[in-house]
């Protein structure tokens, strides 16, 4: 423990990190540059969400991790470990008790509340990278405010497949302003991003962008008004806990074709479960 | 006669370009009237297109000026204005046809989108609404209605050509740029977008400046020429004018080198 400085990254550092957030915070949705640090983990494992992670975090913060929803698979479990092992801080499983939520590619099912902090790992942050290639061009066209591009994707998605066929990372305009690439999440976890009382942070490490969008701001998903954005739906609840408004993963169980849909988020999962159990006959 | 036709729609004064120390085009001024086209003439090399990559933005001027009457009412500078403001207008009122039409297209997304982009850049919307016009411009320029779903690179040169002039008047451009939209075909192909070409300018009342280093083609197209040698114009007139009575020795050195089968 005393052989680290609190949570890893030097003072120095996330004082340069914290005015990247602030602002971002102050521009909500556009990406603000960094210095990103080397950190012990590779880069597509979270450095970026973790550097913001260090930067925001304080000694009686309570730490959540998620990895693809769930609370016990490697990266989130690794992530975890780093916290407590080079902070000290307390940490949880329960969304409800977490005040600094770190995630990777989902946002929990559970409401989150004023006060809490969300922070999302991006792999990619510019949302116009595949339209065009030249990182000049994509800070112009978001200087001009130009995505008529953007719509141009989405209209060939309905042209080639009847409906806009992008279920993750699916983009949206932030205060109605800066077109945003919300992290690799299911396009289900859009409209939590709308007018969210928590503060979300966006952290890229590789690419080295923070972005931002603070509490209650709104976040449109982009869409035509003949073909409205829709999430995605299933036709049967959660095997485990019986829920039938989360985001599903589909687990293969055998190996002759059997498999089951239960929920991603693990935590909501488990208070479902044990909310049945409980109470309700 | 509207307030509009009181006032010219671009005045160029004083359009000056260089290239290091050489001269790209040097002093050259014009007035462009709606519902005008007015041809560049000149041979490869002379600077026409410069003067028009320097009203549109694609280079800077170094100096002169081309006073533009927007939608609104408002005369702005183009060659001085801010490059957000520029981009606009570049977006709402003009079209810009370039001679490659692989430069003017995305060529890996269908015809529609090329089309409906445009009107994307401007805030529409409505997928059924852009996908009509789009097969509108798609009839207007005389490419089958189910081609829209095809990706240009599937076109023919002069399909392309023509693809590239829809998605640029589908927004009902007030200037349209052009240069040598005839360039790359050959004669039948160019002697149908000529047809086509015209009735369009002549219906949409459209105000254009096309470069071109072929004579006939500005016969056809053009109201009034400029001739531009070595960068500098040299002679200004009505086509049929400058054409058939040549005044400068390198105006009747072009025309008496067009070649007659």
């Amino acid at each position: 423990m005393s052989r680290y400085n609190f949570a890893y990254l030097d003072e120095q550092t996330k004082r340069m990190i914290r005015r990247a957030i602030l602002k971002a915070v102050a521009i909500p949705g556009y990406q603000v540059p960094f210095g990103s640090r080397e950190m012990p983990l590779s880069y597509g494992w979270g450095t970026g969400g973790v550097q913001v992670t260090a930067s925001v975090i304080g000694p009686d913060d309570v730490l959540k991790v998620i990895d693809q929803g769930a609370d016990d698979t490697t990266n989130a479990v690794s992530i975890r470990r780093f916290f407590e092992r080079t902070a000290g801080v307390r940490t949880t499983t329960r969304t409800t008790q977490a005040t600094l939520i770190q995630s990777r590619h989902r946002i929990p099912e559970t409401p989150l509340a004023p006060g809490q902090i969300l922070v999302l790992q991006v792999p990619i942050p510019e949302p116009l990278r595949w339209l065009e290639p030249r990182e000049a061009e994509t800070r112009k066209m978001h200087a001009l405010e130009e995505y008529g591009a953007m719509h141009v994707r989405l209209y060939e998605d309905i042209t080639r497949h009847g409906k806009v066929a992008q279920t993750y990372e699916y983009p949206v305009i932030v205060d109605g302003r800066y077109l945003m690439r919300p992290s690799p999440i299911p396009k289900w976890d859009n409209p939590k991003l709308d007018r969210n009382p928590a503060l979300l942070l966006f952290g890229a490490g590789r690419e080295k962008r923070i972005y931002a969008v603070p509490p209650h701001t709104s976040v449109r998903s982009l869409d035509f008004e003949d073909h409205p954005f829709e999430v995605e739906r299933w036709d049967r609840p959660c095997a485990l806990c019986g829920a039938s408004d989360s985001y599903l993963d589909e687990i293969v169980v055998d190996d002759k074709g059997g498999r089951m849909f239960v929920c991603s988020d693990t935590d909501f999962c488990a208070q479902q479960q044990g909310r049945r159990e409980d109470g309700e006959p | 006669m509207s307030d509009a036709g009181e006032r010219p729609l671009l005045r160029v004064r004083g359009l000056t370009r260089f290239y290091g120390s050489r001269v790209g085009c040097l002093d050259i001024g014009f007035d462009l009237w709606p519902g005008e086209v007015l041809g560049l003439v000149g041979e490869s090399g002379s600077g026409k297109t410069t003067v028009l990559d320097c009203l549109s933005g694609r280079r800077a001027a170094s100096a002169g000026r081309a006073e533009y009457a927007a939608r609104d009412g408002a005369i702005v500078d183009v060659l001085r204005m801010a490059e957000a403001p520029r981009r606009r207008l570049l977006r709402a009122e003009w079209g810009v046809v370039h001679q490659n039409p692989r430069d003017g297209l995305r060529m890996t997304v269908t015809a529609g989108a090329n089309v409906g982009e445009r009107l994307m850049d401007l805030g529409a919307r409505h997928y059924g609404a852009i996908r009509g016009q789009a097969i509108d411009w798609l009839d207007q320029v005389e490419i089958a209605r189910d081609r829209i779903d095809d990706a240009p690179e599937s076109f023919s040169g002069g399909m392309l050509q023509r693809l590239q002039i829809a998605r640029n008047l589908v927004i009902r451009p007030r200037l349209v740029l052009m240069d040598e939209p005839t360039g790359s075909l050959d004669v039948s192909v160019q002697a149908r977008l000529l047809d086509l070409l015209r009735g369009l300018v002549a219906e949409l009342n459209l105000s254009a400046i096309v470069v071109t280093h072929d004579l006939a083609v500005a016969r056809l197209l053009a109201h009034r020429l400029v001739v531009i040698k070595s960068g500098e114009a040299v002679e200004t007139g009505l086509t049929d004018q400058v054409l058939d009575d040549p005044q400068h020795p390198y105006t009747l050195l072009l025309v008496s080198s067009v070649l007659h089968p």
